[in-house]
């Protein structure tokens, strides 16, 4: 499964737009809900990306409050203020 | 021996509930703010007719032309139901709080000079008049507008301006050292003087618009899109640049709530456009009407302010609202 990377946020209010946001900016990606928590698996590449992540929020956000609820993730980072991106450096 | 951990998950009956899961479908999670504003309007069940207007019900969709399928739509993209309104105004308002302690107790507005305190008098002190009158006219908005979202926020914006009215007095006090006689001067201002007498004849009639929607765009796109660039902006920097920082920090508020509160302005007004080629024309010609009355009556306070740059400013100001126009799909 290497080709596959994944993200897992809390399942809550505040971690509700982010992951809505993250499903809409990645097509492939699939989420899984599990109790408490939601996992997303994306082949390839997953991307965070601020501005569409703020205007689910409806407020400003900064992309490090992503670690607040985030649980865990399966990927290399490549981080930057307006994106978070997951991928395998091969 | 490998231990296999299981998980079993259990699906909730249901996401949420059923009037927002028939907006939103019943797999998808809802937000606070959804379940907090949408379907909160009474529709049904409205046995008697006002006394004082007995030709509508007590909430009726008619009291605007403006049409809506659902007008639980005209949503707010900020987002805010009670408690997340009060929780951001409550941080502002600390902030705000200091940076009035900070100017007061080290009286830094006795280093800005005589001519410019006596401009901060006559231009912005009045302008506490002009934001009760928004007061007013936002509370017609919720009073008598439909569907929880629109008429909440209406609500928030109605209390927003009456914060800035209290902010706008306490600089007063600020710039007289406590003596409430410069709000009595500045009431004389605002009635007597030949400077504000457009504008107030314009507030006083804002205040009497029948259609709530027609006084969302007048009051809250059209007069507030140019008056507050005009003097918390442009007249703000003018002050800063001439001896007047410590001014500028009382405005902090002021500047952070405009560009907000014109995203759920502009947020509403679009919904409303795209609704309907028919609400479409009305807004268009509310803007078209309203739009000169409202350069005029602002015109005397920006020749007061910038002297022969007045019509220029005018001019920059109305460009802004022009682009606001264009994202909503209007002409100005």
């Amino acid at each position: 499964m290497a080709d596959k990377v994944f993200i897992a946020l809390q399942n809550n209010s505040e971690a509700q737009a982010i992951i809505e946001a993250i499903l809409e900016d990645n097509t492939n990606a699939i989420a899984n809900e599990s109790p408490g928590m939601v996992k997303i698996d994306c082949p390839g590449r997953l991307v965070v990306r601020r501005e569409t992540v703020a205007e689910k929020m409806g407020r400003e956000f900064d992309l490090q409050e992503i670690h607040i609820n985030l649980i865990s993730i399966g990927g290399n980072i490549d981080e930057t203020d307006d994106e978070f991106v997951l991928s395998w450096n091969s | 021996m490998t231990i296999d951990l299981k998980t079993t998950s259990i699906d909730p009956v249901r996401r949420t509930f059923d009037h927002i899961a028939e907006k939103i479908g019943p797999d998808k999670n809802a937000t606070r703010y959804q379940e907090a504003v949408w379907g909160l309007q009474p529709i049904l069940n409205q046995h008697y007719r006002p006394t004082w207007d007995p030709s509508k019900t007590l909430y009726d969709t008619s009291r605007t032309v403006v049409v809506m399928e659902d007008f639980d739509d005209l949503i707010d993209p900020r987002q805010y139901y009670y408690g997340t309104w009060t929780i951001r105004r409550g941080k502002q308002q600390d902030s705000q709080e200091n940076n009035f302690n900070f100017v007061e107790s080290r009286r830094l507005m006795e280093s800005v000079e005589a001519v410019w305190l006596d401009k901060i008098r006559r231009i912005v002190l009045p302008l506490r008049h002009v934001a009760w009158a928004a007061n007013i006219n936002n509370s017609y908005i919720a009073a008598y507008g439909f569907g929880g979202p629109v008429t909440s926020a209406a609500a928030f914006q109605m209390m927003d301006h009456l914060g800035i009215a209290q902010y706008i007095t306490r600089i007063g006090l600020i710039l007289a050292d406590n003596d409430a006689g410069i709000l009595a001067d500045t009431k004389s201002l605002w009635v007597e003087n030949a400077m504000w007498q457009l504008l107030r004849a314009l507030m006083e009639e804002a205040m009497v618009t029948k259609d709530w929607f027609e006084l969302h765009v007048l009051q809250n796109f059209l007069i507030d899109g140019m008056l507050y660039p005009l003097v918390f902006d442009r007249f703000d920097r003018v002050v800063t640049e001439h001896t007047g920082a410590a001014y500028s920090m009382m405005n902090e508020f002021t500047v952070e709530w405009f560009a907000e509160a014109s995203r759920w302005v502009d947020g509403v007004m679009k919904r409303a456009v795209q609704e309907s080629n028919e609400n479409k024309v009305h807004i268009q010609r509310w803007v078209t009407a309203w739009t000169p009355r409202v350069q005029d009556a602002l015109k005397p306070i920006a020749d007061a302010a910038f002297e022969e740059e007045g019509g220029n400013a005018i001019d920059e100001i109305s460009d802004l609202l022009t682009t606001r126009a264009d994202k909503i799909g209007l002409d100005i």
